[in-house]
């Protein structure tokens, strides 16, 4: 087997023994609330941290505004799902179903269109332009009002639209009061999104297209030089990392009952964007892992002790910049040298090979 | 690919930082834990050492350990961040009665615990500590501190039957989830027509208004829907309506020009303290002279001013209780907050509306008298909203009745700042 097709099997078997695993334990009701209520959360996190790797760790770009994807995933698939819901005839799985579509469609339409002017730019300047459109889409949506009646829809902007059926009515976007979309979402389909999420983005990568894409990474004029269509395939990336993000807002939406556009600013941009540095810059596995702990661990910090809550903020400001230290800090980086070629770590490392050539063995 | 990688961790430190800096802004005294954290009711001996560690720390007698075991009451709010200062007062107020309380003998022999959280005003925060809080044996609930989080929180609560009482979560939805939901303070709209019926009745003479809200905020919009519609009855002509974002609030002379233009007789600014502020000063120097109506929380003002607090003499503000307020119980209520955290700033309307939550709760427990803190919470929810449409508390924001929606019921106060040698302070007009 090919090392990356091992690797790639690792992380998607990985993740789907995770998924399975905390999906029965959950069913079972042997979790305890709080990791109950973080599955749904922590699989959403990591769909946008594997999204935006896409973009950072294999388009080599630096974005700043993936939230403002999320968001009009978000609020695209609530204002479906709230209509479908309304019309009362059509059952609310498909009803969810049409609306992740939508998300993922509105977040993948707008993702081409940032993308033909974006992906023109390089470096400062496309982080510039992502930063400025992810917060235009936010003040965008605070500003929409969508009201249904019988009549149909009414659409109002920076304030609610007027002379409205009192008696069907029912706002679907309230502005900078968010939106309530049905609580749809559960960890099973939060789970099933993720796999399918994941897969096509393993496949992506690996494909001609992704490949494609990482030579442009590594070295754009020797990438434009072999005849890659430098342009094409930078927003083919940039439009799928886009379409998956709204998927991640699709599900979002639909698993907190009352979502403000105000969430989706600058710092869960900043957020997603930290999950997936300290991931590591193109490995899923790592985006994975990193959602995973770095999400939790403010949580978990509340049950600790109920003397350090106050600090918990704190405590987790300091474990990001030891993180990030550790990673990059050419002290840290000498130190886990010297570890891994020490004798202790080597001792281990060759018990668990010749485990794999045993095993290995077996199989021929 | 090297100066992408310095580019991003530059970026990703900077955003530390800005976390670093939100954990800063938690400047809550270390005595907010002072009653029987994690003992349980068996554990008498632990109850009693939490008891003299509470003593200790807030100077208080020696708690009566009751034997119907310890009542865990939660709390949610935001303690870092933008809004951390609604949540502080939050906090110290309901410990502050929960203390009180568990001094002079606790409820029906239960001593009653306070668990509080911090959301950071995030709805998604606030549900997770939500369910955390239910692992730590939340029996009911005083949250959340602020609407957004408060809707999210309300829905999981009413499909659990938690009982939950809002201090200060104002928009309408924010206890709409259920039956088990109430709250301490007006809804926004409520807000918003007392507003209206105060200018038009009070005022007289003054009828064309003009506003300046936030329209990214919900509490902004929220009053001045429920004003506009008790305008129109009343009379009243909205002439200018000008809005601006949490993003652009720190300069408003382009909507102050407009309430020149426009011939304003009143301005009404349903919005949090910090930009009245601004609006009075860039105001002043625009040569704005009209009187200002501003919503709840408006006291901070007098603080956030200082040495200019002349610009905010004659301000009216919608408020149930004020630091300065001169009569017995708020005196009494900020002279024992004063004692208690000494540290802390003066309190607002926040803290108060909590502390009244505490008693509130305390009388619907004796009117459903519950004794067992063991009780489960859905069986407590059932009793305790049976209780909340029966009781009729009389606290320190006033006297207060519940309607089966979860809605209050007082008579509304509205004060006003008059500065004297330069110091501000709110009374009570009526």
């Amino acid at each position: 087997m090919k090392k990356t097709t091992k690797n790639n099997l690792i992380t998607f078997a990985g993740t789907v023994i995770l998924c399975v695993t905390f999906g029965i334990l959950n069913q079972a009701g042997i979790l305890n609330s709080m990791t109950s209520g973080l599955l749904e959360p922590i699989g959403i996190y990591v769909i946008m941290a594997i999204s935006l790797n896409l973009v950072v760790g294999v388009l080599g770009e630096l974005s700043l505004g993936h939230a403002g994807f999320m968001c009009i995933g978000a609020f695209s698939s609530a204002t479906v799902s709230q209509i479908l819901v309304n019309m009362g005839t059509v059952p609310t799985w498909l009803a969810f179903t049409v609306a992740i579509i939508v998300g993922a469609i509105f977040a993948a339409i707008l993702g081409i269109l940032i993308g033909i002017p974006v992906m023109r730019l390089r470096g400062d300047y496309l982080a510039i332009v992502t930063l400025g459109f992810g917060e235009i889409l936010k003040s965008l949506f605070n500003n929409i009002y969508i009201t249904s009646d019988k009549n149909g829809l009414h659409f109002g902007f920076t304030k609610p639209p007027e002379n409205i059926d009192a008696e069907t009515k029912v706002e679907l976007l309230r502005g900078a009061k968010g939106t309530s979309a049905p609580e749809l979402t559960n960890f099973w389909v939060v789970a099933a999104v993720l796999i399918v999420c994941l897969f096509i983005l393993l496949m992506f990568i690996d494909s001609k297209s992704g490949r494609a894409c990482q030579a442009v990474r590594d070295n754009y004029i020797a990438a434009q030089s072999v005849g890659i269509n430098v342009t094409k395939f930078r927003l083919m990336a940039f439009t799928l990392s886009a379409a998956i993000a709204g998927v991640a807002g699709a599900l979002y939406a639909h698993s907190i009952s009352n979502m403000l556009p105000k969430k989706f600013d600058y710092n869960l941009s900043i957020l997603i964007l930290v999950y997936v540095v300290l991931g590591g810059l193109g490995s899923l596995r790592g985006s994975i892992i990193a959602t995973i702990i770095l999400y939790a661990i403010p949580e978990v910090l509340r049950i600790v002790n109920q003397n350090i809550i106050q600090y918990r903020m704190l405590i987790y400001a300091i474990i990001l910049i030891f993180l990030m230290l550790w990673k990059n800090a050419p002290f840290f980086i000498h130190m886990r040298e010297k570890i891994a070629a020490s004798g202790f770590v080597q001792n281990i490392k060759n018990k668990f090979r010749k485990k794999d050539k045993t095993s290995g063995g077996a199989e021929a | 690919m090297k100066t992408l990688f310095k580019r991003t961790a530059a970026a990703a430190a900077a955003a530390v930082m800005t976390l670093g800096l939100a954990g800063c802004g938690n400047n809550t005294s270390s005595n907010t834990s002072t009653s029987g954290t994690n003992s349980t009711a068996a554990d008498s001996s632990a109850a009693t050492s939490s008891a003299t560690s509470n003593a200790a720390i807030g100077g208080e007698d020696s708690t009566p350990a009751g034997n119907g075991g310890t009542l865990v009451i939660g709390s949610i709010g935001p303690i870092t961040g933008p809004a951390a200062i609604y949540g502080i007062n939050v906090q110290n107020g309901a410990q502050l009665a929960v203390d009180e309380i568990n001094a002079a003998g606790g409820v029906n022999g239960m001593t009653l615990e306070l668990n509080f959280q911090d959301d950071e005003h995030d709805p998604e925060k606030s549900v997770n500590t939500y369910n955390t809080l239910k692992d730590k044996g939340m029996k009911l609930l005083v949250g959340t501190v602020t609407s957004g989080p408060c809707e999210a929180v309300s829905k999981e609560a009413a499909k659990d039957n938690m009982f939950l009482i809002t201090p200060s979560g104002s928009s309408v939805n924010a206890i709409t989830a259920g039956d088990n939901c109430f709250r301490m303070c007006f809804n926004d709209p409520q807000q918003g027509k007392i507003e209206a019926d105060f200018i038009a009745e009070k005022l007289e003479g003054k009828k064309k208004v003009g506003v300046i809200y936030d329209s990214s905020d919900s509490y902004s919009t929220g009053i001045l829907e429920g004003f506009k519609e008790e305008a129109a009855a009343k009379g009243l002509e909205v002439v200018a309506e000008e809005g601006f974002t949490s993003d652009s609030n720190k300069d408003f002379s382009v909507q102050i020009q407009k309430m020149a233009d426009t011939g304003a007789e009143v301005l009404f600014l349903p919005i949090y303290y910090t930009e009245t502020a601004l609006i009075l000063e860039q105001a002043d120097k625009a040569g704005l002279d009209i009187p200002v109506l501003g919503g709840d929380g408006l006291d901070g003002l007098i603080d956030v001013l200082a040495d200019k607090v002349a610009l905010a003499d004659g301000v009216y503000a919608l408020t149930p209780y004020s630091a300065t307020a001169t009569d017995e119980k708020s005196v009494k209520f900020t002279e024992a907050y004063k004692a208690k955290f000494p540290d802390a700033d003066a309190p607002i309307q926040f803290a108060a509306d909590a502390y009244d939550c505490v008693y509130a709760i305390k009388a619907a427990l004796e009117k459903a008298g519950v004794n067992d803190a063991s009780i489960d919470s859905k069986e407590l929810c059932d009793k305790l909203k049976a209780a909340m449409v029966e009781i009729e508390y009389d606290g320190i924001t006033g006297n207060s009745k519940w309607t089966t929606d979860g809605e209050v019921t007082k008579d509304p106060k509205i004060m006003q700042i008059k500065v004297t040698d330069g110091k501000g302070v709110l009374t009570d007009i009526g």
